[in-house]
């Protein structure tokens, strides 16, 4: 059962990624990269992560990709153009891409073929994770609230409007 | 195999797959927003792989560290997203063989 969603899943972000790099408009890969997260957070609850795919759906599929997808209409981004660059870069990346999937599996089933994850063995519930993240990584998380701070303080400044600095200067 | 186990190595195989997507997304894709979403692809497929391997050994850091790679990730998609809003206004290009200079 955990193998056929398992399959599931993975069929997904496959597909989803794969469509990411077939399709020319944003906003086609935009859906599609949702749909590779929300399959992740289906193989996050498989994992017994459970938090951690509600984080995924709320913060990744939510918040980010609405981000982005508020970029791409702002800008009204079209369809990308084909230049003699892509086509050098498809030309490199793709076989490049196969030779780092091969290597990696070749890595991976060569190391770790008969291991297994018990699904629903790791207690992972919210209290747990709060025990770990507010008592073990309390200064990581404390710098990170700077980050974030540091990153909208970047956002406002690097969005604004240039003319409104010049005018302010005369 | 156990009907209710998974091996940890096609975990970690679909964590490589994303991963390599992300990658030649990033060298194929010509528009800037797109080769952005090629690197949180890059990041969910690391972040799949810290997941499996704390379901592995039984450690919950792992889930943890997701959450720091989340938090990384949100600040650098507020970032980018800002300054890809500052090339388009200045170049009025999305295109990145067109964005080759840092000065105007």
């Amino acid at each position: 059962m955990h193998l056929i969603l398992f399959l599931a899943f993975g069929a997904v972000c496959v597909g989803g990624a794969v469509n990411l790099l077939a399709q020319r408009h944003p906003i086609n890969s935009a859906l599609s990269l949702i749909a590779v997260m929300a399959a992740l957070a289906g193989e996050y609850l498989l994992l017994g992560a459970e938090f951690v795919a509600a984080v995924q759906v709320i913060v990744y599929a939510g918040a980010i990709m609405v981000l982005f997808i508020f970029v791409i209409m702002l800008l009204n981004a079209g369809e990308e153009e084909q230049t003699n660059g892509s086509r050098v870069a498809i030309l490199l990346g793709v076989p490049g891409m196969l030779t780092g999937s091969v290597l990696v599996a070749w890595v991976v089933l060569r190391h770790s073929g008969t291991e297994a994850v018990p699904i629903g063995a790791l207690p992972g519930p919210p209290k747990e994770i709060a025990q770990l993240l507010f008592h073990d990584f309390l200064l990581p998380f404390e710098v990170t609230s700077v980050l974030i701070l540091i990153a909208i303080m970047g956002a406002v400044v690097l969005a604004s409007k240039p003319e409104r600095a010049e005018g302010k200067a005369d | 195999m156990a009907p209710s186990y998974v091996p940890l190595s096609y975990y970690l195989l679909l964590s490589g797959f994303l991963f390599a997507c992300g990658v030649v997304g990033f060298l194929i894709k010509r528009n800037i927003i797109t080769i952005f979403m090629s690197i949180e692809l890059m990041l969910n497929g690391v972040n799949l792989s810290f997941v499996a391997f704390a379901a592995h050994w039984h450690a919950l850091a792992g889930q943890v560290f997701v959450f720091f790679v989340m938090v990384v990730a949100a600040a650098e998609a507020a970032v980018g997203l800002a300054i890809i809003i500052a090339v388009y206004r200045t170049r009025e290009t999305l295109n990145v063989d067109q964005v080759n200079l840092l000065k105007l």
